[in-house]
């Protein structure tokens, strides 16, 4: 059972803000490693936030990550306000992508973000919606 | 060696320089975001064609000893302002990736 959480990290993310994309993830590191978080924890939580934060910056009108910890679980949130995922199960496949050109040529939109996320997240829980945008959940273990 | 020690041996350009005395541990070759972020280890250098300004998110978050942007390309300038702000070493070199990952080989990087 887990115990009660607490918020570390809230924080908004911009749409196309690449100048600001990343420093969510960033300070979530940080914040992590002063709470003296293994740095392999701490890694695969950069991996799963940028990728996360990166996809807001790039597909979303805007949105927010938070960050909730306890003693046995550190809960990433990232909400976003549309427009939405069409097809959930096509956006975990490697590969697909409804990036830009533009984008792609950044080196975003290689179809891998949600892969990596799902990878390296011990649970996931993805909910979408056209009217209410994007709303993912990551639970990843602390404990042992 | 540290980042200075590897751009005297190699004669590279150094467009940000805020922590030259970095160590370096390996290095990655990429140009997608997302494997340098899964795959890249802390230390390395990374070889890539990408300038702008998330590439300095992404070398901070895997805190990589530097960037070395390869074959002429050019850094956008707020990518060169966030790295002095955020402490992240930009080089660049006229060579390809291939050859300066061979000669790094050489040197055993």
């Amino acid at each position: 059972m887990s115990l009660q959480k607490q918020q570390i990290l809230n924080k908004e993310i911009e749409s196309f803000d690449f100048q600001s994309g990343g420093e969510a993830s960033s300070d979530l590191k940080n914040i992590l490693r002063k709470l003296g978080v293994p740095s392999a924890i701490v890694r695969k939580t950069a991996i799963i936030t940028y990728e996360l934060e990166m996809n807001v910056v790039i597909h979303s009108l805007g949105g927010e990550i938070t960050a909730l910890i306890s003693e046995d679980e550190l809960e990433i949130r990232v909400d976003d306000s549309g427009p939405g995922i069409e097809d959930l199960d096509k956006a975990f496949t490697a590969g697909f992508s409804t990036a830009s050109d533009e984008i792609r040529e950044m080196g975003f939109g290689a179809g891998m973000g949600l892969v990596n996320v799902k990878r390296y997240a011990d649970q996931i829980d993805v909910k979408s919606s056209k009217d209410d945008g994007t709303h993912v959940k990551v639970i990843i273990n602390l404990a042992n | 060696m540290t980042v200075k020690e590897l751009v005297d041996q190699f004669d590279l350009e150094v467009v940000a320089g805020p922590d030259l005395k970095k160590e370096i541990d390996g290095a990655y070759i990429g140009d997608l975001l997302s494997n340098v972020m899964a795959r890249a280890e802390k230390d390395n250098l990374w070889l890539t064609v990408q300038g702008h300004q998330n590439v300095v998110a992404v070398a901070l978050l895997v805190e990589l000893s530097a960037v070395i942007l390869v074959e002429n390309f050019d850094y956008e300038e707020n990518a060169v302002q966030r790295a002095c702000q955020k402490g992240v070493n930009l080089l660049k070199t006229k060579k390809k990736s291939y050859d300066l990952a061979c000669s790094f080989c050489e040197s055993n990087i």
